[in-house]
């Protein structure tokens, strides 16, 4: 008996974890179509989550949308209303990548730092003022950094709302992670 | 000649190409002025500064506008292919560019067909496109922070976003990460681990670590990575051998630190100015640890 209820317990527990093909990935252009379609669609309530390609579709530096199939029909419509029509809706069949999930914090006293990934976004303490950026390699960093340093956690513009890589994706988690932190 | 090939996040620069010359805290190629934010210009700014110091040529680059969407890197991957068979170039360095694939490859084969192979130095979003590719061994020198590394070594990663969690932790020592990437082939001959300590590793063995001087916030600083490169692409370009160049550009961007003292808040450009000083200072560490017979 004690032995069913462990089983049962531990059964419980463990995260459901769904046939892979009862989800499906959208396929946009460009990873900036990604980050605004994620934003559309998290916007109105559907469980979207960013997720890395499977091999056989990566062309470069990729993000895909996974999502519940079911949904398919309400969320192509969806995003053909705001323009976001994706190249290709596909049935998951293999791994998919996940995107990191650790973070780092530095405190440097007067400075606080945040990594993800290969991201890293340092504030002021006192003004909450975004004092540098640094790290990553896809060429909106550096137009992010021109963006964001300079202005505060209030008044700067977030990372995905200017991003179109891997890098600028990282870097928004990083700022989520960094305003958590300090409100 | 020294090459620095990248982008500058100004959505309205062309294609430009020629030598730079340094104007305060901007860079002047063409009739293009270039802010040294961080980035390429930060990097080419550090590689002028030092070749100047050494009394060496000029640095050409190679740049266009790109702010993430992949046109400006376009642009600079079909002029590589196009016109690098043609090039007299010693050291070629690849920088901010969008990772891709396919023009990757395209260039690596442009390169193969070069009259003489330059010296190839890989940093930022190419060090991702050329370890995606399969072609990381093609390369002299790679210059990752301790996340980049780990990237390198999972071998299932296209982009460090995707870096697997275990490989993250800091557990995992630099040693067992410099050892998985040359396993799987994703590692250049040489590499220059950036971090606390820099390690300098070839084949697959850590040769040198570098600890001193160490100024901390220079982590929190955009463009400090930058600057490295530029700093060993030009010691390279000055024909030092790999391990020379490799120490010395990992004691001078730390003694720019020192000299600097510089906050979290620093900008990149208030370092550059300070390299000639700093170099001097890595030289004579350099000089003291070679008498010590302590390499």
């Amino acid at each position: 008996m004690l032995g069913f209820l462990k089983k049962l317990v531990f059964k419980k527990s463990k995260k459901p974890q769904g046939p892979l093909t009862d989800r499906g990935l959208l396929v946009f252009e460009n990873t900036s179509e990604v980050i605004q379609a994620e934003k559309h669609l998290r916007s109105r309530g559907f469980p979207v989550t960013v997720k890395g390609p499977p091999p056989e579709i990566q062309k470069g530096c990729d993000l895909v949308i996974e999502f519940p199939l079911m949904e398919k029909l309400t969320l192509e419509r969806v995003l053909a209303a705001a323009g976001l029509p994706p190249l290709a809706v596909v049935p998951v069949t293999a791994p998919l990548l996940e995107p990191v999930n650790l973070f780092h914090t530095k405190d440097y006293g007067a400075y606080l730092m945040v990594r993800a990934a290969n991201m890293k976004i340092t504030v002021d303490k006192n003004s909450w003022r975004i004092v540098n950026i640094s790290g990553g390699g896809c060429p909106d960093v550096p137009y992010l950094a021109d963006a964001l340093v300079g202005k505060t956690l209030f008044e700067a513009p977030q990372p995905r709302d200017l991003g179109h890589t891997l890098c600028g994706y990282a870097l928004q988690l990083a700022y989520e992670e960094l305003r958590r932190q300090c409100f | 000649m020294l090459l620095i090939v990248g982008t500058v996040p100004n959505p309205s620069l062309p294609l430009v190409h020629g030598s730079v010359r340094l104007e305060n805290d901007a860079l002047r190629v063409e009739n293009h002025r270039l802010p040294i934010g961080r980035g390429t210009p930060a990097l080419a700014a550090a590689a002028a500064v030092i070749r100047r110091r050494r009394g060496g040529e000029e640095v050409f680059v190679l740049l266009a506008g790109d702010i993430g969407r992949g046109d400006g890197s376009r642009a600079v991957y079909e002029y590589l292919v196009k016109n690098l068979r043609v090039l007299s170039v010693d050291v070629l360095v690849f920088h901010y560019l969008q990772p891709d694939v396919d023009w990757h490859n395209k260039v690596l084969f442009a390169v193969d067909d070069m009259p003489r192979r330059p010296r190839l130095i890989a940093d930022a979003g190419y060090m991702y496109a050329a370890k995606m590719s399969g072609q990381a061994a093609a390369y002299d020198i790679f210059t990752p922070d301790k996340g980049e590394l780990a990237f390198l070594a999972d071998e299932k990663a296209p982009h460090p976003f995707y870096t697997r969690g275990f490989l993250l932790h800091d557990h995992h020592s630099v040693e067992d990460l410099v050892h998985r990437a040359y396993t799987h082939g994703d590692a250049a001959r040489w590499l220059v681990v950036k971090g606390e300590t820099d390690h300098i590793a070839d084949s697959g063995r850590i040769v040198a670590n570098v600890t001193e001087p160490i100024w901390e916030p220079m982590e929190a600083i955009g463009g400090t990575g930058d600057t490295l490169t530029g700093i060993l692409a030009a010691l390279c370009a000055s024909g030092h051998d790999f391990l020379d160049a490799c120490l010395l550009a990992a004691l001078t961007n730390r003694w720019a630190g020192h000299i600097a003292r510089p906050t979290p808040a620093t900008q990149i450009a208030q370092l550059v100015g300070v390299l000639p000083e700093a170099l001097t200072e890595a030289q004579k560490a350099m000089k003291g640890e070679t008498k010590r017979g302590e390499r």
